[in-house]
């Protein structure tokens, strides 16, 4: 592989929804928690991917399902499941997802507009993608995935 | 010099010295002939025109300066204060208030101040010709203008005298380190050390600049001691943050262009001088250090601190509290009598802790009152009225997060009062009243709430031109109109929609004014209402929380779910059969106390199932909005709690019923019921 210098990547966090493997900035994630440890409380009203609130050191911190967001199969959360605490411009949420095992660099030159289909999330969350040696990983945008929650009460009823 | 880590403290201080002209100048309208008021606004601009000088806004300091020279001749009484004369200081002021606030949002500060600049020319030319004369006259002024160091004949007097008697005169240049913060407490520190060497008979810049802070970093003493040149020197290094200091011999070849200048002095001077330089230079020496020492004083007193700080120690201190809830539950389930011991201190502690840190969010109302004196004075000359303002209480202390929400509403109340509550002085004095009409602003504590009350004397609320505007509007029905009584009638005039004014002025009369103080309010928890009669008067009244960071609610579980209900809407709780349940078309309802109220059932409500099997019993908690009651069905009471509000964050904007969040003893969030969603 040729050296790339610092500004040619891009650092992120892998993380796995399903069989398949995505990626944010590492600038925008705080923590990574391990959810069986967290206590989520419910908020009603919402839509069924906004799984509640926990409390995150003092923070009221809203989760969301990343795969009742892109509307995958749902599985039982276990020991791997884990919460990756983003920090966006107007607040904080966190993201439930199966697994989150890896800090990859990617070169921004390997980062490519996505296909016209992509598996079966969405294209407005997709930021790009980045083939690495044999993996795929789907850039996420996240200020489309966490688009603020308005007067949800009357639209989930 | 790098002068972007002052900023935050110019910024502050310049805000406080624009205020402390604000109050000065009103107290001064009131008593034209105190010079002693125009001393304090001298000193206030003074201040200021050094301060930005350093930081570099040229716009203020330039202002400042022609303000100083207006304020210079009034105290100097070569001209004396009208009313237009303090419109372009007051006109000034706010142009100062303006390019601060410009600085502060990130701006450059510039402003075209050059049409007040010439103002303040004119007034002070225009009004005082023999002003050039009378300077040179005066030695005080020329310490004033003068950084260079030379001498008049007056001092040159004294230092030719008390090297006559043995004495030495020196010259000592100090210079200060650049980083140095607390210039005007290394000032002080050199000053008294050379106080016990002998006597200062000069400095450059002068005293007040000195405590100002006003000069880079050099400054320069002339010192009158019978110690030697070394000792002395060596004795002003000690004190820290100093650089270097220069001593030498006072000479008089110092190029003396100031004294030149001024040929008819030296005449008049020379003749009273060598009577009693010994009073003079005494009466010198004392009243400096005494100036010193208030100054210290009451800057030792507060010190500033960043609120994001209070609101981060707030957090850190609110993870303690959880912790110590665990702690606490452990110590219980092992019986350990030390252990039970030691968290029962620190339960003690941590309750002192917190009401300490809950006490330095209160700021007084005050920061919010003391803009209105010169608003309502504004205002007044603009709506040709006569207005007396007076405020009671404003050292009433409340939250800073309801401090900073209140200012609008009441500045929206203010303006009502003065537009449409004061009459014109001519319809005044027609009925019997003094021409000027006095406004009162009031706040206090009354248990756990603050009360901020508008009192005017004014025309009051017109029953007859309020309900007919209100019927025109379709606020309320004709048929409802007469059984209203007075105090709703009054009220009618915070409904949306309404403005009773005869005619649109730009001062208040959007017909969206009063309304949205009464949302405003209603959303920081707390009320408003009005009494008010007709021809004598409306009072205003609005009860605030103490504090919107912490509240007492009511915990109650529903499945097993905890949520929080605000106390401030719970009238009382209830058990009730369910043979009480009515049935009124769609809608059960409860007979409460001869009052037919509405049945609401939070598990539906909040989708949290209904608990197994039939329940003989329901528990309601009875809540209200206004006039209107719910009976809100839950599972169980909990009990009683404070706890510390929290938003739900800006990913989950308006949520149906829910208001807010907590954070409970064992760390989980409790979710705030908004019983105002629940009432129609």
């Amino acid at each position: 592989m040729a050296a790339y210098t610092e500004d040619d990547l891009l650092k992120t966090i892998v993380f796995q929804l399903l069989d398949k493997e995505y990626a944010i900035t590492v600038d925008v994630v705080q923590s990574i928690e391990k959810l069986m440890l967290l206590k989520i409380t419910r908020i009603p009203g919402v839509p069924a991917y906004v799984k509640g609130v926990i409390n995150l050191r003092g923070m009221v911190t809203p989760i969301i399902d990343l795969r009742e967001r892109f509307d995958l199969p749902i599985i039982e959360y276990n020991d791997n499941t884990r919460i990756i605490i983003v920090n966006l411009e107007d607040f904080d949420a966190g993201l439930i997802v199966d697994d989150a095992n890896d800090v990859i660099d990617i070169p921004r030159n390997a980062l490519e507009n996505q296909p016209e289909v992509v598996g079966s999330v969405e294209s407005e969350f997709v930021e790009g993608i980045a083939k690495l040696d044999k993996r795929l990983l789907v850039m996420l945008n996240l200020n489309t995935v966490l688009q603020p929650i308005r007067n949800e009460s009357s639209d989930e009823k | 010099m790098d002068t972007s880590q002052y900023l935050d403290m110019f910024l502050e201080e310049s805000k406080e010295h624009v205020q402390a002209c604000n109050e000065q100048l009103l107290a001064l309208e009131k008593n034209p002939d105190d010079l002693g008021i125009v001393n304090e606004i001298f000193r206030a601009a003074h201040t200021l025109k050094g301060m930005s000088a350093t930081m570099g806004y040229e716009d203020i300091a330039d202002l400042t300066h022609k303000m100083e020279n207006v304020l210079d001749a009034i105290r100097t009484s070569k001209i004396r204060v009208t009313a237009e004369i303090l419109d372009v200081v007051f006109a000034s002021s706010d142009a100062l208030e303006e390019m601060i606030l410009n600085i502060e949002e990130g701006g450059t500060g510039k402003k075209d101040v050059g049409n007040l600049v010439k103002m303040l020319n004119q007034i002070e030319a225009g009004q005082s010709p023999n002003e050039a004369a009378t300077e040179k006259n005066s030695p005080e002024n020329k310490y004033k203008n003068t950084d260079e160091l030379s001498y008049d004949d007056f001092e040159k007097t004294v230092i030719s005298q008390s090297i006559e008697q043995g004495f030495h005169a020196f010259e000592l240049k100090i210079f200060l380190r650049e980083d140095c913060l607390l210039k005007a407490a290394r000032v002080f520190m050199v000053f008294e050390i050379l106080e016990k060497a002998g006597e200062i008979i000069k400095t450059s810049p002068t005293v007040e600049r000195l405590e100002n802070e006003e000069f880079d970093s050099l400054f320069t003493v002339v010192l009158i001691s019978k110690e030697n040149a070394d000792d002395i020197q060596k004795k002003v290094l000690k004190v820290s943050e100093i650089e270097t200091v220069e001593i030498q011999p006072v000479q008089f070849l110092t190029s003396d262009v100031e004294t030149a200048a001024s040929v008819e002095a030296p005449v008049n001077e020379a003749l009273s001088l060598p009577a009693k330089p010994a009073a003079v230079k005494d009466s010198e020496t004392k009243a400096a250090p005494t100036k010193r020492a208030a100054n210290t004083h009451t800057a030792n007193k507060t010190i500033r601190v960043n609120i994001d700080r209070l609101d981060v120690l707030m957090n850190l201190f609110e993870e303690l509290v959880i912790d110590r809830g665990r702690l606490q539950s452990i110590a219980a389930e092992l019986q350990n009598t030390e252990l039970n011991e030691t968290t029962e201190r620190m339960t003690r502690i941590s309750g002192d802790l917190q009401n300490i840190i809950l006490n330095m969010r209160m700021v007084p109302v005050e920061t919010v009152f003391n803009r209105f004196p010169k608003m309502v004075r504004q205002l007044a000359r603009d709506l040709n009225k006569q207005i007396n303002l007076e405020i009671i209480g404003a050292e009433t202390e409340l939250d800073r997060t309801v401090i900073d929400e209140i200012g609008d509403p009441l500045v929206h109340l203010i303006r009502n009062a003065l537009d449409h509550g004061i009459e014109s002085p001519a319809e005044r004095a027609a009925n019997g009243k003094p021409e000027e009409g006095t406004v009162t602003l009031r706040a206090y504590h009354s248990g756990n709430h603050v009360f901020i009350e508008l009192e005017d004397d004014g025309a009051g609320v017109n029953r007859q031109k309020v309900l007919k505007k209100a019927i025109e509007r379709g606020i309320v029905t004709e048929e409802i109109a007469d059984s209203l009584t007075d105090k709703q009638v009054a009220e009618l005039i915070l409904s949306s929609g309404f403005s009773t004014a005869d005619k649109l002025t730009d001062v208040s009369g959007r017909g969206v004014g009063l309304d949205v103080v009464k949302s405003t309010i209603e959303s920081l928890g707390g009320s408003i209402s009005i009494d008010s009669r007709e021809g004598e008067g409306s009072l205003f009244r609005v009860q605030l929380p103490l504090t919107l960071s912490i509240i007492s609610v009511m915990l109650v579980e529903l499945k097993n779910e905890i949520f929080a209900i605000p106390l401030s809407s719970i009238i009382e709780t209830a058990i009730i059969q369910n043979s009480d349940i009515l049935n009124a078309h769609n809608q059960r309802v409860i007979d409460f106390r001869g009052k037919i109220v509405p049945l609401v059932d939070l598990r539906e409500i909040f989708a949290t199932g209904l608990p197994e099997g039939p329940e003989e019993h329901q528990s309601v908690v009875i809540v209200r909005k206004g006039e209107n009651l719910a009976a809100l069905v839950v599972d169980s009471f909990i009990g009683q709690q404070e706890i510390v509000l929290k938003s739900l964050g800006n990913y989950l904007q308006s949520v149906f019923a829910l208001s807010g969040a907590t954070i409970l003893g064992n760390g989980q969030v409790a979710l705030i019921v908004d019983c105002n969603a629940l009432i129609k």
